[in-house]
């Protein structure tokens, strides 16, 4: 019980009878000044405030954990939780939507995916697939996402056949670009677009196109480019004619073989090859029977179809 | 003397690594109170402008972080009586100071009230070989003073340089680098009694602290009340504690004269049990709430309800007017006044230049003191309150925590002490390297 008593002048002091009270020395004791000091070092406050519970938290971690059985509970709980929050109606994923695909390729990316429909859409690793699909050759791109609803949605932008490729393994289309959109058994398949042949073709496919491009009046007698040596093209015509294009300003001398064959109409004639490598002298070699008439009217003996009778009698013009 | 170099240096050692810590504790043992602070040395040196607190006299870097005071137990006449009560009380006011700073003191200067001081003025000269005063000259003029018998037992606790005089120019601060032939210094010496500086040394190593500093109580509240005019002016700072009353006169920014009454409070208290036959605490109480010194006719019809437990009901209910305790008080108040004029007198105070006298110390608060104090003393009489400090609680800036106060500016602002001078070539034993190193460096 406290007591209070007042020192104001006039107040009387109060008269309750007093306690013999203990006085109590208000002195700390000497261990608890030093426990008191002790405790008033940073590094062992540290140690007791976090380092205690720190490892209490641990041991008991550690101690209700080595427990086999325990363990197999905990991830057990842990998995199912997981898979009940994944397998929510929210996270289902039960249609594939595929726009500009044709229906082989439609069909190719339905396989390609990996789970069955309806699956969650934690079960679809988006980037995989995607990676996964841009290795067909028919897909220029693809933008795969997950739309509200469960629908799992592909926008493919399909490769745009431009040109055929006869090489040593076979038939192939390329694109624009030259790259291999499908392989083909053989040309009749697609005879709407033009043929290119030989190695290193579709590394050239821009300058093929080009080239095709100025080929325009000619273009019905067109029978295909043959890249040679990987460096420049040939321009194949009917009838077995030939024009030798050089390794740079193909274009330019191609136009320059279709003028003279306007003003001249040199291609009609009897010519086996027309030679454009030098653009500096173009050289025209003639066909048998032009060259078989010259040699008439001149009385030498003439050639067979093979150009090999009697005399095999070069000449150049 | 070397021993008492060796100590005093290691204490000023101790007290640098402290304040490099940058935390340290002041520790005032009174003989009515003991009080505790604990003070952090930011390092900023910058003043906060809160509250309306000025730039501090230039005692910004320092700051109270805690503080506390309890009851002194076990002291008399400012000296250590029972040395476990001391302990005791030294361990409650460190304790409770720790708790309200939150941080743990390792090192605490300390003060030292009683010991019978006594002061002497020392004068040294020598001739100077160079023409001119070099470092190591200050030491030799200082380590030249012809010291006197100081008596068996004494301890020295200050030795300050006062005045340097190079030839006939005397009144020199700092006498390096002036030309001259001679040099010559005064020394103000303060002694105590070894034994009572062992006990208050050893009380608080028992405390498990370490003693970073010792000072003169009446030094240290001479540091706290007297401005720096007063100090540099003349002035003499009357402490008037429980215990004893201390006088030191400060002239130029040095103390020059200390001494101790040993009447003081307590024994104006003891007046008053003794003649109004009441118990002690009663009469600290009367003392406290009541006393003065000079009666008027109204504190005749003052009366006083003087309680008691005794169980004796017409004792209990016993009235005092004020008259009658200050009719205890004054005689006593006027003999301790007496008694400071007497030592005013011996120091030949009189003489100086100012005759400035500030009242501290707890006695101080006795409404009419400076009266009384006037007649007795002198005409020039105010009573001071301890400088403010950064920090310090309201309860801490009464007149009597200036020597507490004092501490905490010693430890920040040291004075320049004797052993704060290197110590010269010849003191040290032969033979020594040290001593090889310090001639070389002299007199190369």
């Amino acid at each position: 019980m406290s007591v209070v008593i007042d020192h104001r002048p006039g107040r009387q002091p109060q008269q309750t009878p007093e306690q013999p009270r203990l006085r109590r020395d208000p002195a700390p004791s000497r261990l608890k000044y030093r426990l008191e000091r002790i405790w008033l070092r940073p590094l062992y406050r540290r140690l007791v405030r976090v380092g205690g519970p720190a490892f209490l938290i641990a041991m008991t971690a550690g101690i209700w954990l080595s427990d086999e059985d325990r363990r197999a509970t905990l991830t057990g709980g842990i998995a199912g939780l997981v898979d009940k929050v994944q397998s929510r109606e929210a996270f289902q994923v039960r249609l594939m939507t595929v726009e500009g695909a044709s229906p082989v390729v439609d069909k190719a990316l339905r396989a390609m995916l990996p789970v069955d429909l309806p699956a969650s859409s934690f079960d679809i690793d988006l980037p995989a697939l995607r990676l996964q699909v841009m290795q067909l050759d028919a897909i220029e791109s693809i933008d795969l996402r997950i739309k509200p609803g469960g629908i799992l949605s592909a926008v493919v932008t399909e490769r745009q056949p431009a040109l055929l490729w006869r090489h040593a393994r076979g038939i192939e289309i390329l694109d624009r670009s030259g790259h291999r959109v499908a392989s083909v058994t053989s040309r009749e398949v697609r005879p709407d677009l033009p043929l290119i042949a030989g190695e290193g073709g579709d590394l050239a496919t821009a300058e093929a196109l080009e080239l095709l491009d100025a080929a325009g009046p000619i273009l019905p007698r067109v029978r295909g480019l043959i890249r040679r040596g990987e460096r420049r093209w040939d321009l194949l015509l009917d009838h077995g004619q030939r024009i030798m294009l050089p390794e740079s300003g193909a274009v330019i001398a191609l136009e320059a073989a279709i003028a003279l064959d306007r003003a001249e109409d040199m291609l009609g004639r009897d010519v086996k090859v027309v030679d454009l490598r030098d653009p500096s002298r173009p050289v025209l070699r003639l066909g048998v029977d032009a060259r078989n008439t010259i040699r008439s009217a001149r009385g030498l003996p003439m050639l067979g179809p093979d150009g090999t009778v009697l005399e095999d009698d070069r000449k150049g013009g | 003397m070397a021993e008492l170099y060796q100590m005093q240096r290691a204490m000023r050692n101790i007290r640098r690594a402290a304040l490099q810590r940058g935390v340290i504790g002041i520790l005032d043992i009174g003989t009515s109170k003991i009080a505790c602070m604990v003070l952090k040395f930011d390092g900023t040196g910058t003043f906060r402008e809160t509250d309306g607190v000025g730039p501090m006299a230039g005692q910004a870097n320092f700051r109270v972080i805690g503080s506390a005071s309890t009851r002194s137990r076990g002291m008399r006449h400012g000296e250590i009586e029972t040395m476990a009560e001391t302990e005791r009380a030294i361990r409650t006011v460190v304790a409770a100071a720790q708790k309200v700073a939150g941080v743990r003191i390792d090192h605490v200067i300390a003060c030292l009230a009683g010991g019978r001081p006594a002061s002497y003025g020392l004068a040294g000269e020598i001739v100077l070989q160079s023409g001119k005063v070099a470092e190591h000259d200050v030491a030799s003029v200082l380590a030249a003073c012809d010291v006197p018998d100081f008596g068996r037992g004494r301890e020295v606790l200050h030795a300050q340089p006062v005045n340097f005089a190079v030839d006939n120019r005397s009144g020199l601060a700092d006498p390096r680098d002036h030309a001259g032939n001679r040099l010559a210094c005064d020394m103000h010496v303060l002694t105590v009694e070894g034994d009572v500086l062992g006990n208050v040394v050893q009380c608080i190593r028992r405390c498990d602290l370490e003693l970073a500093g010792i000072a003169s109580a009446s030094y240290a509240s001479a540091r706290a009340s007297l401005v720096e005019d007063e100090q540099e002016l003349g002035a003499a700072c009357v402490d008037l504690g429980g215990g004893g009353t201390s006088v030191s006169i400060f002239i130029r920014k040095h103390m020059i004269f200390s001494d101790n009454v040993r009447i003081g409070g307590n024994l104006v208290t003891q007046d008053i049990a003794q003649g109004l036959r009441v118990p002690l605490p009663v009469a600290e109480r009367l003392k406290t709430l009541n006393g003065g010194v000079e009666a008027t006719g109204r504190d005749d019809r003052d009366m006083i309800e003087v309680g008691g437990e005794t169980g004796d009901w017409e004792a209990d209910r016993r009235t005092v007017s004020r008259a009658d305790i200050i009719g205890v008080m004054r005689p006593r108040i006027e003999e301790i006044l007496e008694n400071v004029r007497q030592m005013l007198d011996a120091a030949g105070f009189d003489y100086m230049p100012s005759q400035q006298i500030v009242l501290t110390g707890g006695g101080s608060q006795i409404p009419g003191l400076d009266g009384l104090a006037a007649r007795i003393l002198g005409p020039n009489i105010r009573c001071g309150r301890p400088l403010r400090i950064d920090g310090l609680a309201h309860q801490f800036t009464n007149p009597g925590f200036s020597s507490a106060v004092g501490l905490a500016l010693f430890a920040a602002h040291p004075q320049d002490e004797w052993w704060d001078f290197e110590m010269p070539a010849e003191a040290y034993p032969a033979r020594s390297l040290r001593r090889a190193y310090r001639w070389f460096r002299n007199n190369w």
